[in-house]
């Protein structure tokens, strides 16, 4: 498969596949920070040494297990549009892309595995898994971390463990954080509640795709803080535990929900599902909002034609770079928000023939 | 059901309000319920560099820094003999340039890593190539306290074969 067919499907590993826990889980991924000794960190390396640095991941790349499904990619070869899908799709971060000259992306061609080089660090090793499995993801990235090290000599202190460029990753470089959608606890007003205590906790959250106060379709990303001082398997347990008893909460808020707000949550769901299948003109921000309900209406066992998979699909579907992607970049606002709305229907009947 | 504040748009949201120990259940739409501040739980949520560059602040201008820099008033012209990162762009940016620079801003790191993250020694995966002395090293502990063990015992042809063994051990990492 070439790297073009990868970018250009809107499925992938974790949109496909019934992972544990789907119905609040979306994602789990790891992401694990290294840097190679005797080389200056990214921000402050010349291009020469950027260029060093890439060559020296892609020798590594093919001491890789499955090392044939892997694609490197060097941004500045990719248009922006390529660019943008990358990030859509949750192989890379916006930062990443921001500089694309001396910066890769090492591809899986399931798109479980994604090398982020010349990020802040070196080396940014990522796994992507759907549904609740940070043990997975992490035993992955770790084999990763290893095949790699047979080529590479990572930057290492005895007392700081693996050194990064932010103090906020020193010693394991490990960020696990799963994506999950908590439309329950957000309507009975119970989310600020938690988040505090998961700060508490030492976990992180934030907001998706939303800028400032929005929170889109009551998405979010939980993440470990601390880094250093606990070893990764702490570090994944404890976040485990924390999700697991969120994931109580939240189906338990939809149950309440449910009860209290009986025909008007169904109601919304249809909806929503009426608005895609029949709309026009869709932007990103409503298409997402809807989709996100219809997730909701398929926990409730209101849905029974649609599966995870092909919501997950339509998350991807209906981001700006990759409709662009599919439909051709010079096209206005109007354009897009038509052909978005296109594709919506088409998938939807799909789904219902 | 219609918005109980705007009376215009549908309720999406309900929100329980708790005054007097009474709670009561409003019903609203999602703009007048970020509007009464009652969906605006993402404000408090910034990501870690957010917190980062405020830990910083608050870490670096505080008295302990004044009074680190009484005590080695040269801190503040620490400046990184591998990539050149001063300390005023240590401070800015909150990131390192080099593995050098975890020398070089030792003192200024680890208070700032403790905060961090409560503790400041890895006990986590040790690399297989950098992490080779450390691993010698764990060994090389290991076999000292057979050693002494042997000894105490009066296990004098153990005792020999381990001393052996560490001296081996020891030209081959520098201790
Ligand atoms: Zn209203
Ligand atoms: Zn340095």
């Amino acid at each position: 498969m070439s790297w073009e067919e990868i970018l250009q499907r809107p499925s992938s590993r974790w949109t496909l596949g019934e992972g544990p826990q789907r119905e609040v889980v979306i994602s789990s991924r790891v992401r694990l920070a290294r840097n190679i000794a005797e080389h200056t960190f990214p921000n402050r390396a010349g291009e020469g040494e950027l260029e060093r640095i890439c060559a020296k991941v892609e020798a590594a790349v093919g001491r890789l297990s499955r090392a044939k499904e892997f694609h490197f990619l060097p941004l500045a070869k990719l248009t922006p549009i390529d660019r943008q899908v990358l990030v859509e799709k949750h192989l890379t971060s916006p930062a990443h892309i921001a500089e694309p000259r001396q910066r890769a992306v090492v591809l899986r061609e399931d798109e479980g595995v994604s090398l982020l080089v010349n990020e802040e660090d070196h080396l940014r090793i990522q796994t992507l898994f759907p549904g609740l499995q940070l043990e997975e993801a992490y035993g992955l990235a770790g084999k990763v971390d290893d095949d790699l090290e047979g080529e590479l000599t990572y930057a290492f202190d005895e007392t700081y463990g693996y050194l990064t460029c932010c103090p906020t990753n020193t010693g394991t470089g490990l960020r696990a954080s799963i994506m999950v959608h908590l439309p329950g606890l957000v309507m009975l007003n119970r989310a600020n509640k938690i988040f505090s205590t998961l700060s508490q906790l030492g976990l992180v959250t934030r907001g998706l795709y939303g800028e400032g106060t929005e929170a889109l379709g009551y998405m979010f990303q939980i993440s470990n803080q601390i880094t250093l001082g606990r070893t990764e398997g702490e570090l994944i347990g404890n976040l485990q535990t924390i999700i697991v008893q969120v994931i109580e909460q939240e189906l338990q808020a939809r149950r309440q929900l449910y009860q209290e707000m009986g025909d008007r949550l169904v109601d919304k769901v249809f909806r929503a599902y009426g608005i895609l299948s029949n709309a026009r003109l869709l932007t990103s921000k409503e298409a997402i909002n809807l989709i996100l309900t219809l997730r909701l209406g398929l926990n409730l066992n209101l849905l029974p034609e649609l599966e995870y998979g092909v919501l997950g699909e339509l998350l991807v579907l209906c981001q700006p770079g990759f409709l662009q992607k599919v439909a051709g970049e010079k096209q206005s606002t109007q354009e897009r928000d038509a052909k978005r709305a296109a594709l919506i229907r088409e998938r939807l009947r799909e789904v219902r023939a | 059901m219609l918005c109980q504040e705007c009376q215009k748009r549908p309720a999406t949201v309900m929100v329980r309000r708790t005054v007097n120990n009474k709670t009561t259940r409003v019903h609203l739409c999602e703009y007048c319920a970020r509007e009464k501040g009652e969906l605006n739980f993402m404000d408090s949520f910034a990501g870690p560099e957010f917190s980062l560059h405020k830990l910083f602040a608050s870490l670096l201008d505080s008295d302990a820094e004044v009074k680190q820099l009484k005590l080695d008033p040269t801190a503040g012209l620490l400046k990184c003999p591998q990539c050149g990162l001063t300390y005023n762009e240590f401070k800015g940016s909150g990131r390192l340039g080099c593995a050098s620079c975890y020398k070089t801003y030792r003192q200024q790191l680890e208070p700032l890593l403790g905060r961090l993250h409560g503790r400041i020694e890895h006990c986590g995966k040790v690399p297989q190539r950098a992490g080779r002395s450390l691993r010698l090293k764990q060994e090389l502990g290991e076999l000292k306290e057979a050693l002494n063990r042997a000894v105490e015992r009066e296990e004098f042809e153990k005792a020999a074969v381990l001393r052996d063994k560490i001296r081996d051990m020891e030209k081959t990492i520098d201790v």
